[in-house]
């Protein structure tokens, strides 16, 4: 019996199989002429569509996320400006996303797809999109896109990104007050310059209360893995770090710090409901205005290609409310805070020397945005080098 | 400070092995009944997801594991039913269960990312505060039922006659079915304790590691699992061994980024791997041949000769 249900279920399948071929091969002509007829009026309606569709019907704007909207960090706050823009502009706009989309070929699929939907203007928020995204403009020459962090423009791709070192650098600020042992962990994802920004601009932030200060690295070669994150967070403190933060998009660093009663920032989100006793401040990124800004310039008709990049003036990052700090430490990182605000203080001011001893700017220089966006160096005081 | 740092060292790699020990030593007693089951990942994230799942609507901790264990056991029902009963080949059946156990995992938890747990408390140890050392026996309870998994599996292997008779079943499932032993029943009840035993690993990493859920978050951690197996000849005493070994290596590749070795991060994610390698390599020259442990009808399907 147990035999002869395989065989059985071989032979149903062959039959069933053979049959249907069959039939296919007698109804060829008909079905040929089905699949012509479907081809004429699909292209009909593609000739139409775009004529009538300007005027009345809501613009398409589709959001293309990295991670899940869940992840309470980095895509999580780009889902908030979607939000923000669906109810800015109600009925003139319809918006969509898609979240966990990978960086690479892959995502030129997505892209293309959201096209072909009548999609107009896409948000992408992860760094490896920007080439698949020039690629797939070439689809529709009305189509515009923006990538988050992305590493090139073209006349169809503009690029946007928060000055997030300046929120670091006050992070810094903070550990350097608050830091017992002189020494942080920092977290690291992926060795692209945004990261090293990061890195360097904290550890410059712990040196102007502490000239001593160190910042230890642990790479985890991902945006995200919660179990790795972990790991990383628990080997950091095992080294001496006694304040870790983080570059990458889970709250796990977190939950290790609360169950080691060490204290951490949190990223991209408010995550101070994580772990409320050691969570110090989280670095929030706010795509809202900048989302309603594009938007705004894509129906006026004045959208233009280019690199936005923006800091706390510019509203695009805000500190979430300090906790677990004495007071004055809150109140110097207000200051600092409203100094970046101010344009007072410059955060990659030389001098700077790096690891190898050579010096990267000198004392009274800044470093220009060309040097900030393409910065493949450590300072020195970062125990960890580029993996 | 040298020794906090030792100290810690240890605790991480403690916590790195716990969901490794747990999975293996499932997959060992399935292993020695003579099957071979792929599908170790995909249990581990279908316990990881119901354990998260039931701790945060149940509150209890006891119950999610239980919980995860159960779904665990169950989950690999659907291989033994391949497998067993429709003599599937086992490392497609395999396979099929570790890509239906990510698929299926991904769509429960859906919900379920993002929500953030405290981590399970640690069974306290008295006068942990005497000396740094002591601090060294503050686990979760899981990693403690992973210790006594490893010795419950070894007396029950060695030392019990149920365990005589799943070897037999593993060995020669001819000579045993002629000894009048059911083998599709020893197999079952070893695929559903190793399924179990996977669930609770996948919670482990879900409920205590990170504590978070995310989709596909075992991260090949079951695959080494299945590498450890080998890598122990078969044997739970060398498992406790060769998972301190696996779970240092994936540390020490975090602590050797802070030696600035001239090792590239790669070469130590692929240690553990190319170490099973050497053992196979090892296992099969021409001393070893039938002298090893391992299992004589390892992945090999039982037709009941009627």
């Amino acid at each position: 019996m147990v035999y002869l249900l395989p065989t059985g279920l071989h032979l149903g399948l062959h039959l069933v199989l053979h049959a249907s071929l069959r039939r296919c091969l007698r109804m060829g002509l008909a079905v040929r002429f089905l699949g012509v007829l479907v081809l004429v009026v699909g292209l009909c309606a593609l000739g139409v569509a775009p004529a009538h569709g300007q005027e009345d019907s809501p613009l398409k704007v589709a959001f293309v996320y990295l991670g899940p909207i869940g992840d309470h960090g980095w895509s999580y706050g780009h889902e908030q400006g979607r939000l923000a823009v669906q109810k800015h502009f109600g009925a003139q706009v319809e918006t969509h996303f898609v979240e966990k989309i990978p960086e690479g070929p892959e995502s030129e699929r997505v892209f293309a797809r959201l096209i072909q939907d009548g999609y107009k203007l896409i948000f992408a928020n992860g760094y490896g999109h920007t080439r698949s995204a020039i690629r797939a403009a070439r689809l529709d020459p009305e189509v515009r896109l923006e990538v988050a962090t992305g590493s090139e423009t073209s006349p169809q791709v503009a690029l946007y990104s928060a000055r997030f070192y300046e929120g670091r650098y006050i992070a810094g600020v903070i550990a350097g007050h608050l830091s017992q042992s002189g020494t942080a962990g920092y977290i690291a994802s992926l060795p692209v310059p945004e990261v090293v920004r990061g890195i360097n601009a904290f550890l410059l932030g712990m040196r102007s209360v502490n000239p001593d200060a160190r910042l230890r690295l642990a790479w985890v070669h991902a945006w995200y893995d919660p179990p790795r994150e972990a790991d990383a967070a628990r080997v950091l403190i095992g080294r001496g770090a006694d304040i870790l933060t983080q570059h990458t998009d889970s709250t796990a660093a977190l939950g290790v710090a609360a169950e080691q009663g060490v204290k951490a920032f949190g990223l991209a989100s408010d995550m101070h409901h994580f772990a409320p006793e050691i969570h110090l401040s989280s670095i929030v990124n706010l795509w809202d205005s900048y989302y309603i800004e594009r938007v705004s310039a894509y129906l006026d008709g004045t959208w233009q290609s280019g690199r936005a990049w923006r800091g706390f003036d510019g509203g695009m990052l805000e500190m979430s409310a300090y906790h677990n700090m004495p007071a004055e430490v809150a109140e110097a990182a207000r200051r600092v805070e409203a100094q970046i605000r101010a344009g007072d203080l410059q955060i990659f001011a030389g001098p700077l020397i790096d690891q190898a001893g050579a010096q990267r700017i000198a004392a009274g220089a800044v470093l220009d945005d060309t040097a900030l966006l393409s910065m493949d160096w450590f300072l020195d005081g970062v125990d960890g080098s580029l993996p | 400070m040298l020794e906090i740092s030792w100290l810690a060292i240890a605790l991480t790699i403690a916590a790195a092995s716990t969901p490794l020990l747990l999975a293996a030593a499932g997959e060992l007693v399935v292993e020695r009944a003579g099957v071979l089951n792929l599908g170790l990942e995909g249990m581990m994230l279908m316990g990881a997801v119901i354990g998260f799942i039931v701790k945060v609507e149940s509150g209890s901790w006891f119950v999610a594991c239980l919980a995860a264990a159960c779904v665990g056991a169950l989950f690999s029902q659907a291989f033994a039913f391949f497998v067993l009963t429709l003599r599937a080949n086992q490392v497609a059946a395999g396979l099929a269960l570790t890509i239906l156990g990510g698929g299926l995992a991904a769509v429960l938890g859906a919900g379920y990312v993002g929500v953030s747990l405290a981590p399970m408390p640690r069974i306290p140890v008295v006068g942990s505060e005497l000396h740094p050392w002591l601090g060294l026996l503050e686990h979760s309870p899981l990693f403690w039922l992973g210790l006594l998994v490893v010795v419950g599996v070894q007396w029950f292997l060695f030392h019990s006659r149920a365990g005589l008779v799943l070897r037999a079943v593993g060995d020669s499932h001819d000579s045993a079915h002629a000894l009048g032993y059911s083998v599709l029943k020893v197999r079952a009840l070893a695929i559903a304790f190793g399924g179990a035993m996977a669930g609770l690993g996948g919670a482990y990493l879900s409920l205590v590691h990170t504590p978070l859920w995310s989709e596909g978050m075992t991260a090949g951690r079951g695959w080494i699992a299945l590498a450890l197996v080998v890598f122990a000849f078969w044997r739970p005493w060398r498992l406790l061994f060769g998972t301190f070994f696996f779970a240092s290596v994936t540390i020490l590749e975090i602590y050797a980024q802070g030696f600035s070795l001239a090792v590239p991060p790669q070469f130590f994610a692929m240690l553990p791997y190319l170490a099973t390698i050497a053992i196979l390599v090892f296992l099969s020259s021409a001393y070893w041949r039938g002298r090893s442990d391992a299992p004589a009808a390892l992945g090999k399907t039982f037709a009941p000769p009627y």
